[in-house]
Protein backbone atom coordinates (compact mmCIF):
# COMPACT_ATOMS: atom_id res chain seq x y z
CA UNK A 1 0.00 0.00 0.00
CA UNK A 2 2.74 2.36 1.03
CA UNK A 3 4.38 1.38 -2.29
CA UNK A 4 1.33 2.45 -4.29
CA UNK A 5 1.26 5.46 -2.37
CA UNK A 6 5.05 6.03 -3.40
CA UNK A 7 4.55 5.22 -6.91
CA UNK A 8 1.79 7.10 -7.52
CA UNK A 9 3.43 10.73 -5.61
CA UNK A 10 6.91 10.12 -7.44
CA UNK A 11 5.95 9.08 -10.83
CA UNK A 12 2.46 10.34 -11.57
CA UNK A 13 2.58 13.69 -9.56
CA UNK A 14 5.86 14.44 -10.03
CA UNK A 15 6.09 13.18 -13.32
CA UNK A 16 9.83 11.37 -12.63
CA UNK A 17 10.62 8.51 -14.72
CA UNK A 18 10.82 5.07 -12.85
CA UNK A 19 13.49 4.15 -14.97
CA UNK A 20 15.82 7.34 -14.63
CA UNK A 21 18.55 7.26 -11.70
CA UNK A 22 16.59 9.80 -9.75
CA UNK A 23 13.01 8.26 -9.90
CA UNK A 24 14.46 5.29 -7.95
CA UNK A 25 16.21 7.33 -5.34
CA UNK A 26 13.48 9.54 -5.13
CA UNK A 27 11.38 6.41 -4.83
CA UNK A 28 13.14 4.68 -2.28
CA UNK A 29 13.29 7.79 -0.35
CA UNK A 30 9.39 8.65 -0.14
CA UNK A 31 9.18 4.83 0.74
CA UNK A 32 11.25 4.76 3.37
CA UNK A 33 10.30 8.16 4.45
CA UNK A 34 6.36 6.96 4.41
CA UNK A 35 6.93 3.70 6.06
CA UNK A 36 8.77 5.28 8.81
CA UNK A 37 6.35 7.77 9.46
CA UNK A 38 3.43 5.53 9.38
CA UNK A 39 4.99 2.95 12.20
CA UNK A 40 6.16 5.12 14.36
CA UNK A 41 2.83 6.95 15.05
CA UNK A 42 1.61 3.28 15.74
CA UNK A 43 4.07 2.40 17.79
CA UNK A 44 3.79 5.82 19.45
CA UNK A 45 0.28 4.93 19.92
CA UNK A 46 0.50 1.46 21.50
CA UNK A 47 2.73 2.59 23.92
CA UNK A 48 0.43 5.53 24.93
CA UNK A 49 -2.38 3.25 25.51
CA UNK A 50 0.01 0.81 27.49
CA UNK A 51 1.67 4.09 29.61
CA UNK A 52 -1.91 5.23 30.03
CA UNK A 53 -2.77 1.93 32.19
CA UNK A 54 0.43 1.78 33.75
CA UNK A 55 1.91 5.08 34.99
CA UNK A 56 5.48 5.45 36.42
CA UNK A 57 3.99 6.21 39.85
CA UNK A 58 2.61 2.77 40.20
CA UNK A 59 5.44 0.73 39.04
CA UNK A 60 7.93 3.03 42.25
CA UNK A 61 4.72 1.83 44.46
CA UNK A 62 5.17 -1.43 43.05
CA UNK A 63 8.81 -2.04 43.20
CA UNK A 64 8.76 -0.41 47.34
CA UNK A 65 6.16 -2.36 48.56
CA UNK A 66 7.66 -5.85 48.33
CA UNK A 67 10.39 -8.08 47.97
CA UNK A 68 11.43 -9.60 45.04
CA UNK A 69 14.86 -11.20 45.11
CA UNK A 70 16.39 -10.23 41.76
CA UNK A 71 12.96 -9.45 39.71
CA UNK A 72 13.05 -5.84 40.29
CA UNK A 73 16.18 -5.32 38.10
CA UNK A 74 13.89 -7.04 34.99
CA UNK A 75 10.59 -4.98 36.26
CA UNK A 76 12.91 -1.68 36.46
CA UNK A 77 14.26 -2.21 33.11
CA UNK A 78 10.85 -3.55 31.89
CA UNK A 79 9.23 -0.60 32.59
CA UNK A 80 11.94 1.58 31.18
CA UNK A 81 11.94 0.06 27.95
CA UNK A 82 7.94 0.93 28.12
CA UNK A 83 7.88 4.47 29.53
CA UNK A 84 8.68 6.81 26.62
CA UNK A 85 11.66 8.79 27.62
CA UNK A 86 11.92 12.39 28.04
CA UNK A 87 15.61 13.48 28.14
CA UNK A 88 13.65 16.11 30.55
CA UNK A 89 12.17 13.53 33.00
CA UNK A 90 15.09 11.15 33.28
CA UNK A 91 16.52 13.42 36.42
CA UNK A 92 12.98 13.94 37.86
CA UNK A 93 12.22 9.93 37.90
CA UNK A 94 15.74 9.09 39.02
CA UNK A 95 14.84 11.59 42.52
CA UNK A 96 11.49 9.74 42.31
CA UNK A 97 13.12 6.74 42.91
CA UNK A 98 15.68 7.30 45.25
CA UNK A 99 12.99 9.13 47.34
CA UNK A 100 10.85 5.95 47.13
CA UNK A 101 13.57 4.03 49.11
CA UNK A 102 14.53 2.00 45.36
CA UNK A 103 17.82 0.75 45.32
CA UNK A 104 20.65 2.32 43.42
CA UNK A 105 21.04 -0.10 41.22
CA UNK A 106 17.15 -0.62 40.63
CA UNK A 107 17.17 3.01 39.60
CA UNK A 108 19.99 2.45 36.96
CA UNK A 109 18.15 -0.31 35.26
CA UNK A 110 15.57 1.88 34.88
CA UNK A 111 17.88 4.80 33.68
CA UNK A 112 19.83 2.50 31.33
CA UNK A 113 16.90 1.07 29.31
CA UNK A 114 14.86 4.21 29.54
CA UNK A 115 16.80 6.62 26.87
CA UNK A 116 17.62 2.96 24.36
CA UNK A 117 14.49 1.25 23.73
CA UNK A 118 12.05 3.95 23.30
CA UNK A 119 9.29 4.49 20.67
CA UNK A 120 11.31 6.63 18.08
CA UNK A 121 13.73 3.57 18.23
CA UNK A 122 11.72 0.96 17.81
CA UNK A 123 9.79 2.31 15.26
CA UNK A 124 13.23 2.92 13.36
CA UNK A 125 14.52 -0.27 14.08
CA UNK A 126 11.49 -2.25 12.73
CA UNK A 127 11.20 0.02 9.60
CA UNK A 128 14.88 -0.23 8.70
CA UNK A 129 16.28 -4.07 10.12
CA UNK A 130 12.92 -5.61 10.37
CA UNK A 131 11.35 -7.30 13.08
CA UNK A 132 13.99 -9.86 13.97
CA UNK A 133 17.09 -7.11 14.44
CA UNK A 134 14.67 -4.97 16.25
CA UNK A 135 13.61 -7.60 18.59
CA UNK A 136 17.41 -8.16 19.13
CA UNK A 137 17.25 -4.62 19.77
CA UNK A 138 14.97 -4.41 22.57
CA UNK A 139 16.36 -7.57 24.02
CA UNK A 140 19.36 -6.61 24.52
CA UNK A 141 18.41 -2.97 25.65
CA UNK A 142 16.39 -4.56 29.02
CA UNK A 143 19.61 -7.35 29.23
CA UNK A 144 21.67 -4.04 30.00
CA UNK A 145 19.48 -2.07 31.84
CA UNK A 146 19.07 -5.48 34.54
CA UNK A 147 23.11 -6.34 34.33
CA UNK A 148 24.45 -2.70 33.66
CA UNK A 149 21.77 -2.06 37.25
CA UNK A 150 23.34 -4.95 39.23
CA UNK A 151 26.62 -4.88 38.84
CA UNK A 152 26.58 -0.84 39.47
CA UNK A 153 23.58 -2.10 42.74
CA UNK A 154 26.62 -4.03 43.99
CA UNK A 155 29.68 -1.65 43.44
CA UNK A 156 28.22 0.41 46.35
CA UNK A 157 27.86 3.47 45.17
CA UNK A 158 25.21 5.69 47.39
CA UNK A 159 28.24 7.67 48.88
CA UNK A 160 29.33 9.27 45.24
CA UNK A 161 25.42 10.80 44.82
CA UNK A 162 25.20 14.84 45.07
CA UNK A 163 24.43 15.93 48.63
CA UNK A 164 20.99 16.75 48.80
CA UNK A 165 20.29 13.24 46.46
CA UNK A 166 21.85 11.50 49.34
CA UNK A 167 19.91 13.48 52.06
CA UNK A 168 16.50 12.40 50.30
CA UNK A 169 18.05 9.06 50.07
CA UNK A 170 18.10 8.95 54.01
CA UNK A 171 14.93 10.71 54.30
CA UNK A 172 13.01 8.18 51.94
CA UNK A 173 10.06 6.13 52.71
CA UNK A 174 8.03 4.20 50.66
CA UNK A 175 5.14 6.40 50.73
CA UNK A 176 1.89 4.72 51.00
CA UNK A 177 0.30 7.31 48.36
CA UNK A 178 -2.38 5.79 46.59
CA UNK A 179 -2.09 5.75 42.79
CA UNK A 180 -5.82 7.46 41.82
CA UNK A 181 -6.95 6.14 39.07
CA UNK A 182 -7.87 7.85 36.72
CA UNK A 183 -11.53 6.83 36.02
CA UNK A 184 -12.17 7.94 32.17
CA UNK A 185 -13.37 5.82 30.10
CA UNK A 186 -10.85 4.38 26.86
CA UNK A 187 -12.42 5.93 24.69
CA UNK A 188 -12.35 9.58 25.93
CA UNK A 189 -8.76 9.02 26.70
CA UNK A 190 -7.98 7.95 23.06
CA UNK A 191 -7.60 11.23 21.16
CA UNK A 192 -5.08 12.44 24.01
CA UNK A 193 -3.16 9.49 23.21
CA UNK A 194 -3.14 9.68 19.58
CA UNK A 195 -2.42 13.20 19.68
CA UNK A 196 0.53 12.99 22.27
CA UNK A 197 1.58 10.17 19.00
CA UNK A 198 1.23 12.79 16.24
CA UNK A 199 3.66 14.96 18.36
CA UNK A 200 5.92 12.48 18.50
CA UNK A 201 5.87 12.27 14.73
CA UNK A 202 5.90 15.73 14.75
CA UNK A 203 8.75 16.06 16.67
CA UNK A 204 11.05 14.08 15.05
CA UNK A 205 10.16 14.07 11.41
CA UNK A 206 13.18 16.19 10.13
CA UNK A 207 15.34 14.14 12.22
CA UNK A 208 13.75 10.83 9.98
CA UNK A 209 14.53 13.11 6.40
CA UNK A 210 17.91 14.00 7.23
CA UNK A 211 18.79 10.73 8.34
CA UNK A 212 17.04 9.12 5.29
CA UNK A 213 18.85 11.92 3.01
CA UNK A 214 22.48 11.23 4.69
CA UNK A 215 21.81 7.87 4.37
CA UNK A 216 20.89 7.97 0.86
CA UNK A 217 23.80 10.28 0.24
CA UNK A 218 26.85 8.31 1.82
CA UNK A 219 24.79 4.66 0.23
CA UNK A 220 25.50 6.46 -3.65
CA UNK A 221 29.05 8.45 -2.95
CA UNK A 222 30.92 6.16 -0.70
CA UNK A 223 32.98 3.18 -1.88
CA UNK A 224 32.31 0.46 -0.17
CA UNK A 225 35.20 -0.61 0.78
CA UNK A 226 35.97 2.02 2.58
CA UNK A 227 33.79 0.81 5.66
CA UNK A 228 34.06 -2.80 5.03
CA UNK A 229 38.16 -2.25 5.59
CA UNK A 230 37.58 -0.28 9.05
CA UNK A 231 34.56 -1.47 10.64
CA UNK A 232 34.25 -5.45 8.89
CA UNK A 233 33.64 -8.51 11.07
CA UNK A 234 37.77 -8.78 10.58
CA UNK A 235 39.23 -6.03 12.85
CA UNK A 236 38.30 -7.19 16.35
CA UNK A 237 38.51 -3.33 16.87
CA UNK A 238 36.02 -2.21 15.39
CA UNK A 239 33.13 -2.77 18.39
CA UNK A 240 35.66 -0.49 21.26
CA UNK A 241 36.19 1.84 18.53
CA UNK A 242 33.15 2.40 17.24
CA UNK A 243 31.14 2.77 20.85
CA UNK A 244 34.24 5.08 22.43
CA UNK A 245 33.51 7.21 18.88
CA UNK A 246 29.44 7.32 19.97
CA UNK A 247 29.56 8.86 23.31
CA UNK A 248 30.31 12.13 22.73
CA UNK A 249 27.92 11.74 19.33
CA UNK A 250 24.48 12.85 20.68
CA UNK A 251 22.21 12.02 17.22
CA UNK A 252 18.34 11.39 17.71
CA UNK A 253 17.34 7.50 16.94
CA UNK A 254 15.80 8.52 14.20
CA UNK A 255 18.07 10.53 12.34
CA UNK A 256 20.76 7.93 13.45
CA UNK A 257 19.47 4.56 11.94
CA UNK A 258 18.58 5.09 8.57
CA UNK A 259 22.31 6.01 8.79
CA UNK A 260 23.82 2.84 10.21
CA UNK A 261 21.53 1.18 8.24
CA UNK A 262 23.66 2.61 5.00
CA UNK A 263 26.45 1.09 6.85
CA UNK A 264 25.44 -2.70 7.25
CA UNK A 265 24.54 -2.24 3.63
CA UNK A 266 28.48 -1.19 3.48
CA UNK A 267 29.98 -4.10 4.67
CA UNK A 268 29.69 -3.18 8.73
CA UNK A 269 28.73 -6.01 10.69
CA UNK A 270 25.60 -5.61 12.07
CA UNK A 271 27.30 -6.46 16.10
CA UNK A 272 28.95 -3.52 16.07
CA UNK A 273 26.00 -1.57 13.91
CA UNK A 274 24.01 -2.24 17.09
CA UNK A 275 26.96 -1.19 19.72
CA UNK A 276 27.33 1.94 18.26
CA UNK A 277 23.87 3.13 18.08
CA UNK A 278 23.37 1.74 22.00
CA UNK A 279 26.38 3.91 23.35
CA UNK A 280 24.92 7.05 20.47
CA UNK A 281 21.55 6.62 21.87
CA UNK A 282 21.82 5.27 25.52
CA UNK A 283 25.26 7.25 26.51
CA UNK A 284 25.49 10.84 25.84
CA UNK A 285 27.32 13.86 26.69
CA UNK A 286 24.63 16.08 27.18
CA UNK A 287 22.78 13.20 29.53
CA UNK A 288 26.01 13.43 31.40
CA UNK A 289 25.60 17.04 32.23
CA UNK A 290 22.28 16.37 33.05
CA UNK A 291 22.90 13.82 35.37
CA UNK A 292 25.64 16.19 36.79
CA UNK A 293 22.95 17.60 39.13
CA UNK A 294 22.22 13.90 40.76
CA UNK A 295 25.60 12.76 40.88
CA UNK A 296 29.57 13.62 41.14
CA UNK A 297 31.42 13.00 37.71
CA UNK A 298 32.69 10.57 39.59
CA UNK A 299 29.58 8.57 39.65
CA UNK A 300 28.88 9.40 36.43
CA UNK A 301 32.47 8.17 34.93
CA UNK A 302 31.51 4.67 36.63
CA UNK A 303 28.23 4.21 35.20
CA UNK A 304 29.38 5.23 31.62
CA UNK A 305 31.97 2.83 31.92
CA UNK A 306 29.94 -0.22 32.93
CA UNK A 307 27.60 0.22 30.62
CA UNK A 308 30.02 1.00 27.82
CA UNK A 309 31.65 -2.38 28.77
CA UNK A 310 28.51 -3.81 28.24
CA UNK A 311 27.77 -2.47 25.20
CA UNK A 312 31.33 -3.63 24.15
CA UNK A 313 30.65 -7.51 24.84
CA UNK A 314 27.03 -7.40 22.76
CA UNK A 315 28.51 -5.58 20.19
CA UNK A 316 31.23 -8.98 19.92
CA UNK A 317 28.33 -11.66 20.82
CA UNK A 318 26.07 -10.18 18.11
CA UNK A 319 29.32 -10.05 15.69
CA UNK A 320 29.62 -13.90 16.88
CA UNK A 321 26.44 -14.74 16.50
CA UNK A 322 24.49 -13.05 13.96
CA UNK B 1 -5.19 30.87 42.48
CA UNK B 2 -1.40 30.63 41.96
CA UNK B 3 -0.28 28.22 39.12
CA UNK B 4 3.10 26.66 39.23
CA UNK B 5 4.05 24.82 35.80
CA UNK B 6 6.86 22.75 36.74
CA UNK B 7 9.56 22.04 34.23
CA UNK B 8 13.61 21.74 33.70
CA UNK B 9 13.08 24.14 30.70
CA UNK B 10 12.38 21.35 27.86
CA UNK B 11 10.38 22.35 25.23
CA UNK B 12 7.16 20.35 26.47
CA UNK B 13 7.53 22.41 29.39
CA UNK B 14 8.21 25.87 27.60
CA UNK B 15 4.68 24.72 25.48
CA UNK B 16 2.59 23.81 28.69
CA UNK B 17 3.65 27.19 30.15
CA UNK B 18 2.57 29.10 27.15
CA UNK B 19 -0.84 27.19 26.83
CA UNK B 20 -1.26 28.38 30.42
CA UNK B 21 -0.87 31.87 30.41
CA UNK B 22 -3.11 31.43 27.13
CA UNK B 23 -5.81 29.20 29.16
CA UNK B 24 -5.84 31.54 31.58
CA UNK B 25 -6.01 35.11 29.48
CA UNK B 26 -8.94 33.09 28.08
CA UNK B 27 -11.00 32.51 30.52
CA UNK B 28 -10.06 36.31 32.60
CA UNK B 29 -9.22 34.40 35.68
CA UNK B 30 -7.18 36.33 38.24
CA UNK B 31 -3.89 33.80 38.55
CA UNK B 32 -0.36 34.50 39.09
CA UNK B 33 1.25 31.92 36.53
CA UNK B 34 5.21 31.12 37.64
CA UNK B 35 7.57 28.47 35.96
CA UNK B 36 9.47 26.33 38.64
CA UNK B 37 12.38 25.28 36.93
CA UNK B 38 14.53 24.55 40.24
CA UNK B 39 14.68 21.11 40.47
CA UNK B 40 14.83 20.80 43.92
CA UNK B 41 11.63 22.64 44.57
CA UNK B 42 10.34 20.35 41.63
CA UNK B 43 10.69 17.61 43.47
CA UNK B 44 8.78 18.98 47.09
CA UNK B 45 6.01 17.76 44.91
CA UNK B 46 6.93 14.76 44.78
CA UNK B 47 6.39 14.28 40.65
CA UNK B 48 8.59 12.04 38.88
CA UNK B 49 7.56 12.81 34.81
CA UNK B 50 7.65 16.99 33.65
CA UNK B 51 6.09 19.22 32.58
CA UNK B 52 3.86 18.86 35.82
CA UNK B 53 0.88 21.38 36.68
CA UNK B 54 0.19 23.04 40.32
CA UNK B 55 -2.56 24.73 41.28
CA UNK B 56 -2.64 26.46 44.60
CA UNK B 57 0.00 23.49 45.69
CA UNK B 58 -1.87 21.11 44.46
CA UNK B 59 -0.82 18.82 41.35
CA UNK B 60 -3.42 18.39 39.36
CA UNK B 61 -0.99 17.11 35.77
CA UNK B 62 2.22 15.53 35.08
CA UNK B 63 3.80 14.17 32.43
CA UNK B 64 1.31 15.72 29.80
CA UNK B 65 1.96 18.52 27.49
CA UNK B 66 -1.95 19.51 27.78
CA UNK B 67 -3.59 21.73 25.19
CA UNK B 68 -5.36 25.30 26.20
CA UNK B 69 -8.58 23.44 26.06
CA UNK B 70 -7.31 20.79 28.91
CA UNK B 71 -5.78 23.22 31.09
CA UNK B 72 -9.17 25.52 30.76
CA UNK B 73 -10.75 22.34 31.89
CA UNK B 74 -8.45 21.90 34.94
CA UNK B 75 -8.49 25.38 36.20
CA UNK B 76 -12.62 25.82 36.09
Amino acid sequence: MIQTLADLLVYDVFGISPESHWGSALNFFVYDSLKITVLLFLISVIMGIINAYFPIDRLRTYLTSRKFYGLEYFLASLFGAITPFCSCSSIPLFIGFVKGGIPLGVTFAFLITSPLVNEVAVAMFVGTFGWKITAVYVVSGIVMGMLGGFILGKMKLDRLLTPWVRQIQTQSQSEASKWESEKLPFLKRLPTIVAEAWGIVRGVFLYIIIGIAIGAGIHGFVPDEFFAQWMGKDNLFAVPVSVILAVPMYANAAGIVPIIQVFVTKGISIGTALAFMMAVVGLSLPEATMLKKVMTWRLIGIFFAVVAVIIIVLGYLFNWIL
Amino acid sequence: MEIKVLGTGCSSCKTLYDNVQEAVAQLGIDANVVKEEDLMKIMDYNVMSLPALVVDEKVVSKGKKLTVEQVKDLLK
